[in-house]
């Protein structure tokens, strides 16, 4: 694939990242509003690979640094970097390069799982790894509180992996050469 | 228009964009050990004082800590019940201290000079060979890409609810995700198309709407 078209796609999914956090958050069923961002890091990890994935994330990450409001809820600038969820949005080039990661290691698995268990291991084991780590930094606050606070976002990103893995295996039926991962 | 930044010209609109980034790592290591409640409330007074200095759009663009609040109280009761509210207060004050002015540079200053400030940071991706103008292509494209989407969201949102809007949402992504690729693929063969991202002078970060 040529360089430009790679490039192409790394600005189109940090894109499509930035569009699905000006959707507004759909409040769950646990009262904690979830935001469709994740749903975009796991999507860029599964359908781009590792590299173009976290090349994508990074991408978009520093746009919002430079002051673009993409982030969920119309944040952006550097007070993100400043603020306390700022190890999610650090995390999110490294979850979606294990999300891609897992999805290649997997890609003999047929596509809903393999992608399932990509998008909670990138999307969910990694990106609170830094989103943890990054609260605890931030606040002060010890590494069981710190991962107590955050777990309550849990169920409603269980449930974004699951959509991951359904929209992989639509576009693997539709348009199969757009899931990098699973090519070779 | 897609941008925090504020075209309402201030002093601090003139200082160049390298120094306010400087002047806030800077700030954001001297607070870290800072433990005196009045000199940490001194410094969120002063910051409210800068953006009280910069005008009053600036003022207005306070709102954004409305969403954090929640975060931040959350953060202040467990914090004042395991060590204290006097460390729960120093810690809420410094994160507030520091969102604020870095929300202020953002304010203040244009993604462009923003973006020539961080520049001299991607030289040496010219030692792998990348060029540094393809990043600023990029983010031209990233930042052309939004309001497409946007629209794109949109349509698929009026048809959902044309159809009834009783089906889960969720599959909206589906397409979503297939119409994005189709553009992507169609970008891609229309730069083929012109030669390339190589033939493409001087790309410029943003165009007139965030100045």
């Amino acid at each position: 694939m040529s360089q430009d078209k790679s490039l192409v796609q790394i600005a189109l999914y940090a894109a499509l990242i930035a569009a699905m956090g000006l959707i507004p958050p759909i409040p769950f069923v646990t009262g904690i509003p979830i935001t469709v961002q994740t749903l975009g890091v796991m999507l860029a990890g599964v359908m781009l690979g590792p590299w173009r994935g976290a090349l994508s994330m990074a991408l978009f990450i520093f746009v919002v640094a430079l002051g673009a409001p993409l982030l969920s809820g119309g944040r952006g600038g550097l007070g993100v970097f400043m603020g306390p969820t700022a190890g999610f949005a650090i995390g999110f080039p490294f979850a979606a390069f294990a999300a891609g990661y897992m999805a290649i290691l997997l890609r003999r698995l047929p596509i809903f799982p393999a992608t399932l268990l990509a998008a909670i291991f990138g999307g969910i084991v990694v990106l609170y790894l830094f989103g943890i780590t990054g609260f605890k930094i931030i606040s002060g606050r010890e590494w069981l509180d710190a991962a107590s606070v955050m777990a309550v976002f849990i169920p409603g990103d269980l449930v974004k992996a699951v959509i991951a893995a359904s929209v992989a295996q639509a576009v693997a039926k539709g348009l199969p050469d757009a899931i990098l991962t699973r090519k070779g | 228009m897609i941008s925090l930044y504020m075209a309402h010209p201030s002093w601090l609109h003139r200082l160049p964009a390298g120094y306010k980034l400087l002047g806030l790592m800077l700030l954001s290591i001297l607070l870290y050990p800072v433990a005196n409640l009045v000199l940490m409330a001194l410094m969120f007074l002063l910051t409210l004082i800068l953006y009280a200095s910069v005008g009053k759009p600036a003022i207005r663009q306070l709102i954004l800590l409305k969403p954090l609040a929640p975060l931040f109280l959350l953060i202040f009761l467990m914090q004042s019940w395991s060590v204290g509210w006097l460390s729960a207060s120093l810690l809420v004050l410094r994160m507030l201290v520091l969102i604020l002015l870095a929300n202020l540079i953002t304010l203040t200053t244009r993604m462009d000079d923003m973006m020539a400030a961080i520049a001299p940071m991607f030289a040496p991706l010219k030692l792998f060979n990348i060029d540094p103008k393809r990043i600023a292509f990029a983010v031209t494209l990233l930042i052309r890409f939004v309001p497409v989407l946007m629209a794109v969201i949109q349509h698929l949102m009026e048809a959902w609810r044309a159809r009834g809007g009783k089906r889960q949402v969720w599959k909206l992504a589906i397409p979503l995700t297939i119409q994005s690729i189709r553009l992507s693929d169609h970008v891609a063969e229309a730069l083929a198309a012109r030669g390339g991202i190589s033939t493409i002078s001087n790309p410029r970060v943003s165009n007139h709407e965030s100045r």
